[in-house]
Order: C-alpha cells, then sequence, then structure tokens
C-alpha cells in the first residue's frame, strides 16, 4: 500500500521505476476523494495542477533528477500563499483571495519538485485549537470523527493521520503543530523560531509564529524539514545560519544524553497520561540516556503570557483586512467606517474577533503596561527558566496536551477552557524554541504525544531523539481504524 | 502555584468597554453577539490578569524570541516592477487604476 | 491687553532620496501611474515582511551626524495603529520609543542677522502614506499606494521658535540641510519636504506652555509663516474674549488663508504603539557611523564661515551664497577664475544678475544659460576696465539670451569701454562748448549740475567712457583746468 510508505521507500520507488509520481499522486488523490468527505481536512483541492506537477516531476526524474522530495504528494495549510490558487486561512474575509504568489516554504517545496494536492482546513486565522473556528467548518478526527483533531493546524494533522498525503505543512504559534499532531497520532515539528521563512505565511502573532511539517515518522520529517529550512531575506526575523544535515544525524547514539524531565508538566496530570510519559522515559534510558528532573518556575504563567502577547499582535497584523484591496467587503457601505466594520465584523469569525478585541484592548491607553508590558516582562522569565534549564540538560519532555481528543462542540464556547489545550506547548513559541511531538500511546483508544523541546537550533538533535524512539517503538505506525 | 487558577479580583469589562474596543478594533458586533463578548473577554482579562502577580521588577521585555539579533539591511536597490492588473484582480472596487473607497472626508 | 508670546515647534517631514522604499524594493519616483509603483509589501498583502532599507538608515544618520546629534547605537521599529485607506496595513512603522537621531541643534540666522539655536528633539524614520484622490468620482475616493512605503525622516523641532519669521527661518535651514546633505531632494511641490506646525501662545513671563494646535501639512515656506499668523492670532483673539484654545489639529487652507479644526482626526486616538515583531532592532555601531561620516560635504554653517574669512564676504553675504551647495559651488567657479581680491565683485553678480535671471526664468542653477566660466569672463573685463559694470549688465543680458561669451558681445557690439583720456576729453569739450549756461550755472555754485555733464558725456560715448577717467578729467576742465 503506498501510503502506508516512508517518503524515503517511496522515493526508492520512484527512483526504481516501480511506480510513477503521476501514479502516486492518482493514488492520493483518490484516497482524498473517498475520505475528504467525512473529515473536512482539505477545503482546496489542486487535482489537475498537481497531475501537471507530478508528470513534470516524472519528466525530470527520467532527465537524471533527484531530491527526495521529487514527485512526493503533499498538502499544504491554507496559510500559506500559494500563487494563483485560493489561500483562504479558514476565513470568510479570505475566501475568494486568490494569492498572486508563493510563500517561501511554498516556494522551496515546490523547488524541491514535491506536489501540492491541495489546501487544508485549518482555525480561521490560526486561532483556535480544535478546528472548529473555521469558516469551513471543523476537521474531524480520524481516530474518531466525534472527536475534534486539534487545531489550529486540525486539517493538516488530520489528512496526515488518514493517509491522505505522505506530509503535510503547519504552523506553530502556540502549539498548532504539535497539539493537533498529538491528538491524530503523528510526528509533528515546530522548528526554532527564524529558521524556517514566515514570508507568505498569514501572520496570525509575529513573534510567535513558525512554520513546521506534519509526518508519518521523524525520519519523514527531517527530510521535508531539509527543504524547507534556511535563510530568506525577505524575512527579517529569518536567521542566517547554514541548515545541518537532519536525516544525517537521525541514529547517532543517544548515550550520555541528558534529559530534563519538566516538573510542571505533571502537575494535574492524568495518570494514564502520565504512565505513557514514564513509559517513553524507560525507553530513553534504555537507549543510554539520562533524566533528571527540571523546574520551570514561571512556565504556569506561559498562557496568560501567550494570551496577551499573540492577541496584541494579531489585532495589529489583521489590521489590514480592511475590505478595500482584496478580500470580503459588505454589501453596500454608507460611508467609510461603514465599510471598515461590516466588513470586518461580517469577514471574521467571533474567535477571530475576540481575539482581536483582547489585543486592542491590551495594548490600549491606560492598560499597555499593566498587560502587553508586563507580558513582555514575563515572557523573558519564562525564556531565562529554559535557558537554565539547558544548562543542566540537552532536551526537555513533557506530554504534548493535557488530554486526548475532546468532542467536537465540548469547548468552543468557553474560550479560557479551549485556551488552557495549549498549557505544555506555548512555553516554547514564547522562548522561540523548537518543539516536536511523536505518538507514545492511547487513552481511550486515543493517541496521546510525547512532546521534545530542545534549545534554539536543536532540529537535528529533536529529530535523532525522536528517530531513535520511533526505531525502538511502533506507536508512529498505528492507523486509524478504517484509513488503513 | 496551579495551572488553573483563575485568581485574582474580577476584572468585568462592560457593554461599552466593548464597544470602545470594537469601535478602536472597527469590527461591527451586532446586538446578539455583544452579551457573548462581554462575558468571554470579562473572562479572558481576568484569566490574565493572573500576570500582575508575577515579580517582574527590572526585568526588561521581550519582543523578540531570539533576543540579540540586530535588524538586516538590504542594499537600496529597485527590485519590483508594475504587477497592479494582477494585484488589483482581488480587490472588491477598482477604477482608472484606484482602489475605490466611499468618500474620505478631511 | 496682555502681552502674549508666541510658541512654535515644528515637525518636519523629509521624503529620503532613496531609490528604493524603506521595507520594499519598490521604486519611490514621483509621478508614475496609480499603484503602478505598489508592490506586494506596500499593499500590504496577506503574509509579506518588510525589510528594512540600509541607505534610508544611513541617510538618517547622516543628518544626526550634520546636526551634532546623538545616533542611537539601538533603535526600534513600532506600529502606530489606526485606520485610513491610504494605510494599508492599518498601522503605519514608525519609531517611537527608540528613535535613531536624538538631540542635535541648529543655529538659524534671522532676519535682523542675529543667530538663534534651535533644538532638534528627535529625527525618526518612517513609512510615508498612500494618497487619496477625489476628482472624477461620485461619493468616493480612489487610493493610489504608489506613496505608500515611501522612507520620511520626521524631524522634529523643541519649541524654541517664537514667531512665523523664525519657524520659517528655521524650516529653511533644515531644507538646506537636507539638500547639502543629498538625503532630500527637497520638492516641496511633490511633498518631499512639508511640515506639521504646534502652535501656542502664553503670557509673557509665564513659564507653562498654552495649550497647542496642531496645523496639519504645511508644503511651502509661505503657507507655514500665514498659517502660524493665523493661528496665533486665532489663539490670541479666543484667549482674550475669554475662551479656552483646544488641543486638536487643524488644517490651513490656503485659499480662505484660515486654519480649521479636521473633525476627521478629532476621535481620540488610541495609536496603540507596540515593537513591530516583523523588524528586529536597529543596530548602528561605530564604524557605521564613521563611514556615514565620511561622506559628510562641508555643511552650510562651514562654507559661510569659509567664504566670509578666505573671501572678505559679509555675513548676510556668505549665507546666501552658502544656501545650497550647487549655488556655493557655481560662486566658488567663478572666484577661481577670477581671484580672490574680486571675490566681491564675484559675489554681487552671482547674487544679482545671475539669481534674478534664474528666477526669472525659473530655472535651476544646474542649468543656468551663463556657466560660471562665462560668468567669469565677463568679469573679467569689468576688472581690466574693458567695460562699465553698467554695460556689463547689457553684455548679461546678451550672453543670457544668446548663451555668447562676453567677449564675443563686447566684441560685435563695441561696447569696449573709452579709457584713451583724449578721445574722452574731446568729448567733454565738445560738451562743455555746446552748454555755456549750465557751466556758468556750474561755476556759480550749482554743484548738481556735475552729474549732467557726466550724462551728456556718457550719452556721447554710448555709455563707453570709463567711468573713473571721466569724472576726473570732467572735475578738472569745469573747475576751469586745462
Amino acid at each position: 500500500m503506498l501510503h502506508t510508505l516512508s517518503i524515503g521507500e517511496l522515493g526508492r520507488n520512484l527512483n526504481s521505476g516501480q511506480i510513477s509520481s503521476v501514479e502516486l499522486t492518482r493514488h492520493f488523490l483518490a484516497r482524498i476523494e473517498r475520505f475528504n468527505s467525512a473529515l473536512n481536512a482539505l477545503i482546496t483541492l489542486t487535482a489537475e495542477q498537481a497531475l501537471a506537477a507530478a508528470a513534470a516531476a516524472d519528466a525530470a526524474r527520467a532527465a537524471g533528477g533527484q531530491g527526495p522530495l521529487l514527485g512526493i504528494p503533499l498538502i499544504h495549510k491554507d496559510i500559506f500563499c500559494t500563487d494563483g490558487v485560493r489561500t483562504s486561512c479558514g476565513s470568510r474575509m479570505l475566501d475568494n483571495f486568490i494569492a498572486p504568489y508563493d510563500a517561501t516554504v511554498v516556494a522551496k517545496l515546490k523547488t524541491a519538485g514535491a506536489v501540492m494536492l491541495g489546501k487544508a482546513n485549518m482555525d480561521e486565522f490560526a486561532m483556535g485549537s480544535s478546528n472548529e473556528t473555521s469558516y469551513y467548518g471543523p476537521v474531524k478526527n480520524p481516530w474518531d470523527r466525534t472527536k475534534v483533531p486539534g487545531g489550529s493546524s486540525g486539517g493538516s494533522a488530520a489528512a496526515t493521520a488518514a493517509r491522505l498525503a505522505p506530509f503535510a505543512t503547519g504552523t506553530d504559534t502556540g502549539g498548532s503543530i504539535r497539539q493537533p499532531a498529538a491528538l491524530t497520532g503523528v510526528t509533528g515539528v515546530k522548528p526554532t523560531y527564524g529558521r524556517v521563512s514566515r514570508y507568505g505565511m498569514i501572520a496570525f502573532a509575529s513573534s510567535l509564529d513558525q512554520a513546521g511539517v506534519f509526518a508519518q515518522s521523524a525520519a519523514d520529517a527531517a527530510i521535508v524539514l531539509q527543504a524547507m529550512a534556511g535563510f530568506d531575506p525577505r524575512d527579517s526575523t529569518s536567521i542566517d545560519a547554514p541548515v545541518p544535515n537532519y536525516p544525517a544525524t537521525l541514529s547517532a547514539p543517544l548515550a550520555g544524553l541528558k534529559i530534563g524531565l519538566l516538573r510542571e508538566f505533571f502537575d494535574g496530570l492524568e495518570a494514564r497520561n502520565a504512565a505513557l510519559i514514564h513509559e517513553a522515559l524507560k525507553i530513553y534510558r534504555s537507549l543510554g540516556a539520562e533524566t533528571v528532573e527540571v523546574s520551570l518556575p514561571h512556565l504556569p504563567l506561559s498562557v496568560p503570557t501567550y494570551y496577551v502577547v499573540a492577541p496584541a499582535e494579531c489585532s495589529s497584523n489583521l489590521s489590514r483586512f480592511d475590505g478595500v484591496r482584496f478580500g470580503y467587503r459588505c454589501e453596500n457601505p454608507k460611508d467609510l467606517l461603514d465599510l471598515y466594520t461590516r466588513s470586518r465584523g461580517e469577514g471574521f469569525g467571533a474567535e477571530v474577533k475576540r481575539r482581536i478585541m483582547t489585543g486592542t484592548y491590551v495594548l490600549s491607553a491606560g492598560y499597555f503596561d499593566a498587560y502587553y508590558l508586563q507580558a513582555q516582562k514575563v515572557r523573558r522569565l519564562i525564556t531565562d527558566d529554559f535557558r537554565a534549564a539547558f544548562a543542566q540538560v540537552d532536551l526537555l519532555i513533557g506530554p504534548t496536551t493535557p488530554t486526548p481528543a475532546f468532542d467536537i462542540g465540548a469547548k468552543i464556547n468557553d474560550p479560557v477552557t479551549m485556551y488552557l489545550n495549549d498549557i505544555y506547548t506555548i512555553g516554547a513559541n514564547l522562548a522561540g524554541l523548537p518543539g516536536l511531538s511523536l505518538p507514545c500511546g492511547f487513552v481511550d483508544d486515543l493517541p496521546m504525544g510525547l512532546q521534545l523541546i530542545g534549545p534554539h537550533f536543536s532540529e537535528a538533535k529533536l529529530l535523532n531523539a525522536a528517530h531513535l524512539y520511533q526505531e525502538a517503538t511502533d506507536w508512529h505506525r498505528r492507523s486509524p481504524h478504517g484509513y488503513e | 502555584m496551579s495551572w488553573h487558577a483563575l485568581l485574582g479580583n474580577p476584572m468585568n469589562l462592560t457593554r461599552q468597554d466593548v464597544e470602545k474596543i470594537a469601535h478602536l478594533a472597527r469590527l461591527s458586533i451586532t446586538a446578539q453577539e455583544m452579551p457573548v463578548y462581554v462575558t468571554s473577554l470579562s473572562s479572558i482579562v481576568n484569566f490574565v490578569d493572573e500576570l500582575s502577580r508575577a515579580q517582574t521588577g527590572d526585568v526588561l521585555p521581550m519582543a523578540h524570541p531570539l533576543d540579540g539579533q540586530h535588524q538586516r539591511l538590504r542594499a537600496d536597490v529597485v527590485s519590483e516592477s508594475d504587477h497592479h492588473e494582477k494585484y488589483q484582480a482581488n480587490a472588491p472596487a477598482v477604477q482608472a487604476g484606484l482602489y475605490v473607497v466611499p468618500r474620505v472626508i478631511e | 491687553m496682555a502681552d502674549w508670546e508666541v510658541v512654535i515647534g515644528l515637525e518636519i517631514h523629509a521624503q529620503l532620496a532613496t531609490k528604493s522604499k524603506i521595507f520594499s524594493g519598490s521604486a519611490t519616483a514621483y509621478g508614475a501611474p496609480p499603484n503602478t509603483q505598489a508592490s506586494l509589501v506596500d499593499l500590504a498583502y496577506p503574509g509579506v515582511l518588510p525589510v528594512l532599507n540600509a541607505d534610508a538608515v544611513r541617510m538618517a544618520v547622516k543628518f544626526g551626524l550634520s546636526i551634532d546629534a546623538d545616533v542611537a547605537r539601538r533603535s526600534v521599529f513600532a506600529r502606530k495603529n489606526y485606520f485610513y485607506p491610504d494605510l494599508p496595513k492599518g498601522y503605519q512603522i514608525s519609531q517611537y520609543e527608540l528613535p535613531v537621531v536624538k538631540q542635535g541643534k541648529l543655529a538659524v540666522m534671522l532676519d535682523d542677522g542675529t543667530v538663534k539655536t534651535i533644538g532638534v528633539t528627535r529625527a525618526h524614520l518612517e513609512e510615508d502614506a498612500g494618497k487619496s484622490m477625489h476628482e472624477g468620482l461620485a461619493h468616493a475616493s480612489g487610493i493610489d499606494l504608489n506613496r505608500a512605503g515611501t522612507p520620511l525622516l520626521e524631524i522634529v523641532s523643541e519649541p524654541d521658535m517664537r514667531s512665523a519669521k523664525e519657524a520659517v527661518a528655521y524650516m529653511k535651514k533644515i531644507h538646506t540641510l537636507v539638500r547639502y546633505l543629498e538625503i532630500c531632494d527637497g520638492n516641496m511641490q511633490e511633498g518631499s519636504f512639508r511640515c506639521d506646525a504646534n502652535v501656542s501662545v502664553r503670557p509673557r513671563g509665564r513659564e507653562k506652555f498654552g495649550t497647542r494646535a496642531e496645523i496639519k501639512n504645511l508644503n511651502s515656506f509661505r503657507f507655514v509663516e500665514k498659517a502660524i499668523n493665523f493661528e496665533v492670532s486665532r489663539q490670541i483673539d479666543l484667549l482674550e474674549s475669554g475662551g479656552t484654545v483646544v488641543q486638536e489639529t487643524r488644517l490651513y487652507d490656503s485659499d480662505k488663508d484660515e486654519t480649521r479644526s479636521m473633525r476627521s482626526k478629532e476621535e481620540a486616538n488610541d495609536y496603540r504603539y507596540f515593537p513591530d515583531p516583523d523588524l528586529l532592532p536597529v543596530h548602528i555601531d561605530e564604524s557605521f557611523i564613521e563611514a556615514v561620516r565620511a561622506t559628510l560635504p562641508e555643511l552650510p554653517d562651514a562654507k559661510a564661515a569659509r567664504f566670509a574669512r578666505d573671501f572678505g564676504l559679509s555675513a548676510y553675504d556668505a549665507g546666501v551664497l552658502s544656501a545650497s551647495r550647487e549655488l556655493g559651488a557655481y560662486f566658488e567657479a567663478v572666484v577661481a577664475e577670477l581671484g580672490a581680491a574680486h571675490a566681491k565683485l564675484a559675489a554681487n553678480w552671482v547674487m544679482g544678475e545671475l539669481s534674478s535671471g534664474l528666477n526669472r526664468d525659473n530655472l535651476d542653477i544646474a542649468v543656468s544659460r551663463v556657466s560660471p566660466a562665462q560668468l567669469s569672463g565677463l568679469l573679467t573685463r569689468i576688472v581690466d576696465q574693458t567695460i562699465s559694470g553698467k554695460i556689463a549688465k547689457e553684455v548679461f543680458e546678451s550672453m543670457w539670451s544668446e548663451g555668447e561669451s562676453a567677449d564675443a558681445i563686447i566684441d560685435s557690439k563695441g561696447l569696449k569701454q573709452i579709457t584713451d583720456s583724449g578721445a574722452i576729453e574731446g568729448v567733454i569739450d565738445a560738451v562743455i562748448a555746446a552748454n555755456p549756461k549750465q557751466l556758468a550755472d556750474y561755476r556759480g555754485g550749482k554743484d548738481k549740475l556735475f552729474g549732467f555733464f557726466v550724462g551728456q558725456v556718457m550719452k556721447a560715448t554710448e555709455g563707453k567712457a570709463n567711468p573713473a577717467q571721466l569724472n576726473e578729467l570732467l572735475k578738472r576742465k569745469l573747475g576751469g583746468g586745462a
């Protein structure tokens, strides 16, 4: 079965001529055709362009072209601008928006020969932890379609879990890759802030947003990240440093690796969930790693910090959606103010409006110091906690989420409860650290994720640690029933 | 300190507060939606008010996750050309190359 | 009636003369068809990001060095949030808490010849907005974003000026300076150089400032003066009739010569400034500053001092001739040919005939119809007494219209001065002989008739008699000498 093969295996089959990229593309398009209506994971399908790109990849290969992603299909989160293809960001605001350019991530994967099948559903403007805020309706979790897949990259996660593509792109502002990866049982990587270009990725919170990948294994994620990462002169926050060879170090021995167990992550963690983490620690110890407990005293403040910083930035980032140059415009505006307020009031959904208003409030005169500035100070305290921890250990380990996937509709009316879903993931965004979630077992027949967090630019080490865990376990090979 | 501590004094926003914020943010809020926003924004503000308990004294605010990085400078070169027709294909209203909006009064 | 003191501070916006915009690679040329110089970044398309133009930073530093200011080793771009159709992102990227230039000063010469030092609080980099057009659209406006993202240096003065004239003198000095530095073309019609004026009045002797009004977007020196004067009388009238000045933004209407409240900007603005997360702090190190310092030209004050010292010019003349780099260079080119001993003559001609010619034909000195070499050729003929100053003006007019050299015109028109004493004496004798009555009156004590005789001789020689020789000979002859 083609959809169970790794990217490396698919590459070998393509190289040997056993399959063509066109066949592979047709295979995944057929799976999308079969499963997507139930999952709602993709909101735009680009079958025709995909087949053309696949044919071009086959021709390139025939002409001696190579590369681990040449002819491999993928799905892009609909937050990435794709030239000539609708880029909605999950919003009515951009329902009619055809991007006139490619995001750097899209261009890089195109250059690597990867074949875009379509665009994935997502929480509106990436604001959400359940994929229920999308204008296009919620995404269903392939493990149980009454459950959410997590968010905001819920479509990418569900599509990867249901094997609708070998891999998918995502973005992670407060956990939007790692949390849905955990809830759908796939491997998700959020790189160091600045490692992957943000150009062409529709901004939610600029100082937190980072693009990453969903794949079936750390080994596959390493191949994809290799193609995505690197300096981009169009992004002032992109880091001009060489990208290490991620696949090359996947199997480096872990002997002597010091893993820190984050004490704050276990406060109040359900016993079954905690047990899975302790099982994982046993495996790491068997691989030669040493585990120690560490504490990040300010980490409990990461959620309130995030819910000041992210809304503040989003309130400003989303001001450009004003009904003038692109996007939704209300009918018959009676004057300029009416044009603005109705285009934005009707074009944005409830959660986006809530966050814009939260951000407007915390930046406004009289509240700036108490909220925004205070949050920026706490952000430094949290970052300093991480720095101190990484002086003692090489990696931090803990759960990705407090619970497995919850019911669709369970938390959508209670924003604060929803926000607390991200308690374990937000710290890495505030400090700009790379994080990775990998499947580590099941609770109530639903997948759970193990989270690894490393110092800046430690992606190679995270992928290495995840890969060796996956060599020793088979959680990542489990497929949701019905999608085998 | 626990994860779920939602202490602090209740900071309930009024309808007038929310109307003022919505106006600053140029968002029309319907009469039906208004009570929902008053309630949910109040609970969010109460939640983030937990930050006031942190001892931040002379801590420097952190605006960027990668501290110590500096702005890169771009050479002063014209690298863009005219694509206004393509870019204006997404615009709701265009006339003679201009984006059209209701009359701006100065 | 109280004695009122006027307090004025200016915020000058100078468009920086970069080729591309401050955060994008779009051209900044003026006058292109609408939106043809608006890239995805300028249009605030979803997903795009700003990258800072190095030359905009260099120009800001250059300005800072020229006014002896602090150049910030670390400056930060912030977002100023407000909605307006000419502001595509819904925020303007500007510098707020940490500007690139702080605490400079500028010496300004006032009309009475005294020099006053005006403080410059700060100068910061920001992006310009687009433009709204109203012609030809019913109940609608059209937005052109070509100007959006053009780099601006906003130069904020201390409230140091005490009259409209002082404000204009300061603004003119900044105008001179930015053109000297070649960081702004100074074109006020095109909006490259404009200002907002903060105006208040207070009873003389009181320390506390009065409530100020901000007059927006003044784009000529004349308007600055008129708008401030109107605003000052408005505020004084208001206060003297028992009213109070409201802190507000006002617009100057040049047709009606009045300022009026801008109601659209009236609502309490809450700009929600915060550091732009898409841009990192700008780091300026010593080597950057020194590299910029090496590009500094001789500044206007230094040039004026040198002109006064080396050429013996008055402070006023030296100031006029150093008002632009081009004018100063022209003057120096003339002096180089003519010799420093005749610098005063060159100064008079450059400030006189040349400047009026340029003004009349609305020409830039770079395209003057008379080159420095041609002018020095003409002045050489005054110095060597080939022609008189009066004839020289006539020659200059011909040079201006025909473009020929002074010598060619003097030859072809036969304007060469008569310096032969014998020839002049002959004409004097003939004039005296023809006017016996005037001669008798003169000798009888009517000294004023001397001028009559000079006129008659000049008329007879078509103005070509050497004036000094004529005076001397005439005096002798009229006095009855040989």
